[in-house]
């Protein structure tokens, strides 16, 4: 990666004519589109949950299933880790090891009972006989909400490597940049959740 | 042990296979035995596989799209082969299992595994020279995608021995390719090899979009980028928008497939129309993510080659804007026939139509391009005129197609086979071959010889002609398409005819590979020294052929929109020898430039992709688990690396010193 700024950007010159950007806007441009990518894969596995979801095939419907309470709990606990992470942005910016370490593990122990929630919801649906080869709307039920699960799973594991990382090498360039996007990926899983939650759960009482 | 896979997978009674994969090993073996003879393993190693250098990457690249060229060509005679004997009573050399496979993988593997890695081939090694960049955004991810890409081609002919491929057709539509009727490995061949090279696509889609956003020479707005980079653009944010839906389509047909849910399936409220609808969402887009960049190539040939500036610059990328918004609107319009009913079917009708015009703008751009221009009758500029003729009738006909009562008339037969070949061949392999022949002088310091490049060209365009014209006729007879054998001989002499054809665009083939010994054999005397070997107006000719690991020893400073013309004009005396260009300039200044080092990661993870895609496959889990904690351990190790090369100004100006010297003695 080269990107040499070597251009006198004053304040006569437009934006597109300044040359390369600096990496951070690069690499964070870079994961900015990444993620618009990862919400038109669930675009599409929305647009099945929606074609599906009243093809239950006989079987138990999505107002039968869900227990919204749990589904509160579990929503609340997503987005409340979306607020500590936020929270652990402003340390990373100030730079300061005690909080970022405070906030990014408050984050994951709060994205590990959403983890939870969501297992223990999963494996009652299975073990009432609600599993996803049950009918085509369960294969999208679980399809879809596992997906998001399972990006949910995949980013404790880079916080996991975050941590470590920061441990390593401290705030250097790199860890700061994989972090600023940590944050990006944390933040629009929680967009996501917010179709699942209005779309999958909400959607099922009318 | 080995999960479903035994020896009887392996065809050993089908001579066709054995013989075919013989040969492919003894080429293998012999390509071996030449690299060790000649101790080229480490270099190749070093410079090549384990490269982050885009232009190499891209090499690469469309290396392995001629190589794979070669295989689905291959399918494609047998096809053509086995449709000239197969009338009335004779049912012809290939049995219907066997047909099914082969024009599955030509489809398969020319669209994935020729076009597409051709086409992203030439926008990593064209892009960030044309932008006057050092590298893309991303190089290490770069190599990482290509490496996916060649692991997903690995897995495909591996099918050829190892089990079989799909008879589902290019795009496996369920039920059928559902594992109640098709319960083989096929299918798991097709979704896995694509799921594998898809990723690599879409990481490649996100590498260059950043790139051009992002990363362009100072002074190098968007009103100054050329149209190349314009059309990769778009291409390459039809791939973000479009290849996710890929992914989750197939990732569905696999859930279906191997865990017993319910998408597409014909029970307890599976929908199989829907693959459909999805799999076409992603399919229009990427006819434009393949013919977008063809475009560009022709429009840098056409300006460059008639000696004048692109005619109507900005009309041509609002067209091609166009075109990226639009493809997004036409999908249901490869199935008319589903009974959609007539308001949804006439929108979509309508829409293919109106896409039509931009494509139109963009030729009459071209047309007035080149009049009143110079014209240089070089082999890009032979491709280009070729293209504009071939495509207009390919373009007309689908207009024609567009029309819904007219679809249902002509659905499935030789008649759209027709169309999409003249649209594929006439727009996507003629843009490619234009772009290879433009742009090779710039990768390897000498030219390609031009008496077989314009031999291939007449080759592939009466091949064409002759293969794919008798289909029209025949679509409009009544003949299907795979179709393995028919009754009618009065079909039989227009398919010989488009035997002839192909045999001539095969012609054009063995040519293409003379052609690259030849010109290897006279490089000498075809040599670049000026790195400018066609007068061109685009900053990628002001750099040396080939040019340094870091393109630019001075990111150039843009003026204007064809920005190394612009140079050019502004000091009349040089007259496009960039060294002298170089000797006049006042001592420049160099400074210490920063490039990625090169490293293994990308065929490292494209071995544990391909373990994970066979071992999924064939059911194997010992290996499923080894290739993915492997995976996982190769990444982390990437994670903590910290390493940077640093090109010292010594090593900069060495090799400014040495091209000046060379371009002098000219």
């Amino acid at each position: 990666m080269t990107t040499v700024a070597s251009t006198a950007d004053g304040a006569g010159v437009p934006l597109s004519f300044r040359g390369p950007a600096s990496l951070r806007i690069v690499a964070g441009f870079g994961f900015w589109l990444f993620l618009l990518s990862d919400i038109i894969l669930f675009a599409a596995l929305f647009a099945a949950y929606a074609v599906l979801s009243t093809e239950t095939a006989g079987g138990p419907a999505g107002r039968d299933l869900f227990d919204l309470h749990r589904v509160f709990l579990e929503t609340a606990c997503l987005l409340l880790s979306s607020v500590t992470c936020g929270f652990g942005s402003l340390a990373i910016q100030e730079q300061s090891y005690g909080s970022t370490y405070l906030w990014l593990l408050v984050t994951l122990l709060l994205g590990l009972a959403f983890l939870i929630f969501e297992a223990s919801e999963f494996a009652g649906f299975v073990a009432a006989g609600a599993g996803p080869s049950r009918s085509a709307f369960l294969s999208a039920f679980f399809t879809l909400v596992g997906t998001h699960g399972l990006h949910v799973a995949l980013g404790l594991c880079w916080l996991l490597i975050m941590l470590l990382q920061l441990w390593t090498f401290g705030f250097d360039d790199k860890a700061r940049r994989r972090l600023f996007c940590f944050g990006l990926f944390w933040h629009a899983l929680d967009i996501v959740w917010v179709g699942v939650f209005t779309i999958v759960y909400l959607g099922a009482r009318t | 042990m080995f999960g479903k896979l035994t020896w009887a997978a392996i065809p050993i009674h089908q001579p066709i296979i054995m013989i075919t994969a013989a040969v492919i090993g003894a080429v293998l073996i012999a390509t071996a035995g030449l690299i060790t003879r000649n101790r080229w393993w480490l270099p190749l190693w070093r410079k090549w596989i384990t490269s982050v250098d885009h232009k190499r990457i891209g090499v690469m690249y469309m290396v392995l799209a001629l190589i794979m060229l070669i295989r689905g060509f291959a399918d494609a005679l047998m096809m053509r082969t086995q449709l000239a004997f197969a009338a009335g009573g004779a049912a012809g050399y290939l049995p219907p299992e066997h047909y099914d496979q082969v024009f599955s993988a030509h489809g398969t593997i020319m669209i994935f595994f020729v076009a597409m890695p051709f086409i992203v081939g030439l926008m990593n090694f064209a892009v960030p020279l044309q932008l006057g960049i050092r590298d893309v955004a991303f190089p290490v991810l770069n190599s990482i995608s290509f490496w996916l890409t060649a692991s997903g081609v690995l897995l495909v002919n591996l099918s050829l021995v190892v089990g079989e491929f799909a008879r589902t057709g290019w795009l496996a539509y369920p039920p059928l390719s559902e594992t109640t009727y098709s319960p083989g490995v096929g299918v798991d061949y097709y979704l896995w090899s694509l799921q594998i090279s898809g990723a690599g696509t879409l990481l490649s889609g996100i590498n260059l979009t950043t790139t051009i956003l992002k990363l362009r020479a100072p002074g190098m707005g968007y009103s100054r980028m050329p149209v190349f980079c314009w059309t990769a653009l778009a291409s390459n944010l039809l791939i973000v928008a479009a290849f996710p839906i890929l992914t989750a389509t197939f990732a569905m047909l696999l859930l279906d497939r191997y865990c017993g849910f319910h998408f597409f399936t014909t029970e307890l409220g599976g929908n199989p129309m829907m693959y459909i609808n999805l799999i076409w969402i992603w399919g229009h887009p990427e006819v434009y993510i393949l013919i977008l960049p063809a475009f560009g190539v022709f429009s840098e040939v056409v300006a460059t080659f008639s000696g004048k500036p692109l005619f109507g610059y900005r009309s041509m990328v609002m067209a091609t804007m166009a075109i990226c918004v639009l493809s997004f609107t036409v999908w249901l319009h490869h199935f008319f026939t589903m009974g959609a009913g007539a308001d949804v079917n006439g929108f979509f009708g309508i829409m293919t139509m109106i896409i039509a015009v931009p494509t139109g703008v963009k030729v009459f751009n071209w047309l007035f391009t080149l009049y009143g221009g110079r014209i240089r009758y070089t082999v890009p500029i032979y491709w280009t005129l070729g293209f504009m003729v071939t495509f207009l009738i390919g373009g007309m006909t689908g207009v024609l197609m567009a029309i819904p009562p007219a679809d249902f008339v002509l659905h499935n037969s030789l008649f759209l086979i027709a169309h999409f070949h003249n649209t594929a061949i006439g727009g996507v392999i003629f843009g490619v071959m234009a772009g290879y022949s433009y742009w090779f002088p710039k990768a390897f310091g000498f030219r390609l010889n031009e008496l077989l490049g314009k031999a291939v060209f007449w080759c592939w365009f009466f091949g064409f002609y002759l293969a794919f014209m008798p289909l029209y006729a025949l679509g409009l007879m009544g003949a299907t398409r795979r179709m393995q054998h028919y009754s009618n001989l009065n079909w039989q002499p227009l398919m010989h005819v488009a035997w002839i054809g192909a045999m001539l665009v095969f012609l054009g083939i063995i040519l293409t590979g003379v052609q690259l010994y030849v010109s290897i054999k006279q490089r000498t005397r075809t040599a670049d020294v000026t790195g400018d070997p066609w007068n061109g107006r685009t900053l990628e000719w002001s750099t040396p052929s080939p040019p340094p690991p870091w393109n630019f020893s001075i990111l150039p400073h843009v003026e204007q929109s064809d920005a190394f013309w612009g140079t050019k004009q502004r000091i009349p005396a040089l007259e496009g020898s960039r060294a002298q260009c170089h000797a006049a300039a006042a001592a420049p200044h160099y400074e210490p430039l920063h490039v990625p080092a090169n490293t293994p990661i990308g065929i490292l993870l494209a071995i544990c992709a391909f373990a994970v895609g066979f071992s999924l496959i064939w059911h194997i889990f010992w290996l499923l688990t080894i290739g993915l904690l492997a995976a996982v351990a190769i990444t982390l190790r990437q994670a903590w690396r910290r390493d940077e090369l640093h090109v010292p100004v010594e090593q900069i100006v060495a090799f400014e010193r040495s091209h000046a010297r060379a371009g002098a003695e000219t």
